[in-house]
């Protein structure tokens, strides 16, 4: 009982604090495809899953998908209106990538700096074979 | 005799925390760089943010001569922090050229009126898509522009006193 009041009063200060930098934002109204989703079901799929794996610039821990910054609205209505016009999800990734570079997106890629770790988690596990199949040999 | 393989383990999780601990050591940089500079800007043309200067359209950036590019919104705190060192860019020869983002008319002029107006064109980004197109992650942020309309430089947060220089240098360097 005074845990949940405890974790209640220190949940109100929280967000008394986070509500703070909501009075530096605009007065204009969101963009048109930032709260509307696309009349095509299937479009708007594909622009679904184009936004949860794109990192919202302003708060870097969510997706534009999950976020609430003017400025992932924005983008949420650059992703929708381009899928609209007939552009190809990766395309719009590539787009962004090209501009804020990997950081904007959250699908992962085998590049120069990534690849050790694809290739780590292989290695181990051979060698953990290796090790198993000569303690079984070795037993047997 | 102890097998020296019985340290292997022992040793990578040491080394694990050293890393970690080396990793949470380090300030965080948050700023996500633009990848556009040494590119062109993207074409566009945007109507003008207030009524006492003309709008921005990427023809005006390709006069042969290199400007600043500053990004900023009427409702952005550091820009009211960074409008003293616009300023005195400003009178030190630098031609500001600005776009402000997600912002009407009326809140533009307010700002305008309140912190000086060192612009000489404003262009208003209604749906940040100049902003997207050119790497910008938030306001205020400084581009320099050469003369042929390429990005040449980014600054990003709010301008201080000692990054004046800085900027000024960068602008010659587009010449």
């Amino acid at each position: 009982m005074m845990l949940s009041k405890c974790l209640f009063a220190a949940m109100s200060v929280f967000l008394a604090a986070a509500a703070i930098p909501a009075l530096a934002q605009d007065s204009m109204p969101p963009a048109p495809y930032a709260y509307n989703q696309l009349a095509d079901p299937e479009q708007e799929a594909k622009a679904q899953d184009l936004m949860e794996t794109l990192r919202c610039l302003k708060c870097q821990s969510q997706s534009i998908a999950d976020s609430d910054a003017p400025m992932a609205g924005d983008m949420r209505h650059q992703v929708r209106s381009r899928i609209a016009q007939g552009e190809e999800p990766e395309a719009i990734r590539a787009w962004l990538v090209a501009r804020y570079g990997d950081y904007v997106s959250y699908a992962p890629t085998v590049s120069e700096t990534t690849w050790p770790l694809f290739a780590v988690p292989l290695l181990l596990v051979l060698l953990a074979a290796i090790i198993l199949w000569r303690r079984l040999r070795a037993r047997s | 005799m102890i097998r020296w393989t019985l340290w292997v383990p022992l040793a990578l999780f040491l080394l694990f925390c050293g890393v970690a601990a080396y990793q949470l050591t380090q300030p965080k940089d948050e700023f996500i760089a633009s990848t556009m500079i040494g590119q062109p800007l993207p074409e566009f043309d945007l109507r003008a943010a207030s009524a006492d200067r003309p709008g921005l359209a990427t023809r005006d950036l390709r006069d042969g001569q290199p400007r600043l590019l500053n990004v900023f919104a009427s409702w952005c705190i550091p820009c009211i922090a960074e409008a003293p060192q616009l300023e005195a860019l400003r009178r030190q020869g630098a031609d500001i050229a600005a776009v402000a983002i997600r912002d009407k008319p009326e809140d533009v002029a307010r700002f305008l009126a309140n912190y000086g107006n060192p612009y000489s064109r404003i262009g208003a980004d209604d749906l940040s898509e100049l902003q997207l197109a050119i790497g910008s992650s938030g306001v205020p942020e400084t581009f320099v522009i050469d003369g042929q309309g390429v990005i040449r430089y980014q600054h990003i947060g709010d301008i201080r006193a000692s990054d004046v220089p800085v900027l000024l240098q960068k602008l010659a360097e587009a010449k």
